[in-house]
């Protein structure tokens, strides 16, 4: 039997966990708060099964939400124009020929910072770098594991070889993003 | 043969998918031979698991935000409401 849950504790447990995740995910503090409230509102009325942790139940709960607005929002505005832009950022790393424009050092330890809590503030920030929608489309891609269909489809990007130009480019400024702030710099210099 | 700028889209494709066979060898014989791209490649390997990761680690990235009280209130209220 799953244990009884208790919704009046919900919001001291997990009110903050939920709220920095829809934080992550939108960049806007007054919709994360609204979602946090729906996502509450709904799981009130929904039965929590007992098959997962009551914060992994809610946080499902949340990402639906999540993925729905993402899904009106984008439907409102086609992502057409930053895949222009991406392309063309990314020809910067490379000559005519192809060839890398950019030295790419090996990372000494990369294990090690996933367990500093500083790395992670660095790698979000890195995260909100990108622009929104490529962050989107990463975040969709590995958070919630939607397929490249799905992903073009919830953020209107009109074929998969566009995504992949948008994934590659994301990933590709990310990696660049964390050599500078976290792998490249003296432990001292971190913020 | 293909070039560092297209095994980077490429390895970066695998990620979200299997490349068909011919591509995966053309590809694989690029990063026997180039160390950029192989160490690339190792990044973007890390990098996936990192982001996967990063949900769980939202009260370390996010340490500075908190559900504002005010917010606290109204949903308190919504959920009594609804009882």
């Amino acid at each position: 039997m799953p244990t009884p849950t208790d919704p009046s504790l919900w919001l001291d447990k997990y009110g903050d966990y939920l709220y920095r995740y829809a934080l992550l995910r939108l960049r806007d503090g007054m919709l994360a708060e609204d979602l946090v409230q729906e996502t509450f509102l709904a799981a009130v009325q929904a039965k929590f099964s007992g098959q997962s942790s009551e914060k992994t139940w809610l946080t499902g709960i949340l990402k639906h939400k999540i993925v729905d607005h993402l899904r009106k929002a984008h439907r409102e505005m086609p992502l057409g124009d930053d895949l222009a832009a991406a392309a063309d950022k990314q020809n910067d790393h490379f000559n005519q020929r192809g060839h890398w424009n950019i030295d790419i050092r090996a990372w000494a330890d990369p294990d090690r910072a996933l367990e500093n809590g500083e790395f992670w503030s660095v790698f979000a920030l890195c995260l909100e770098g990108l622009p929104q929608r490529h962050a989107q489309a990463l975040m969709l891609r590995e958070f919630d594991g939607l397929s490249s269909e799905d992903i073009c489809q919830e953020l209107g990007v009109g074929t998969t070889n566009n995504l992949w130009v948008i994934l590659s480019r994301a990933r590709m400024r990310m990696r660049e993003c964390l050599d500078e702030n976290w792998f490249e710099r003296p432990a001292g210099a971190r913020p | 043969m293909l070039s560092c700028k297209q095994v980077s889209e490429l390895v970066s494709h695998s990620l979200d998918q299997p490349l068909p066979l011919g591509r995966r060898i053309a590809v694989r014989i690029h990063l026997f031979m180039c160390k950029v791209c192989s160490t690339y490649q190792r990044q973007l390997r890390f990098l996936q698991r990192a982001t996967r990761d990063l949900p769980e680690h939202v009260d370390d990235s996010h340490a500075a935000h908190t559900l504002p009280e005010e917010a606290k209130q109204r949903i308190r209220a919504a959920l009594k409401a609804k009882k």
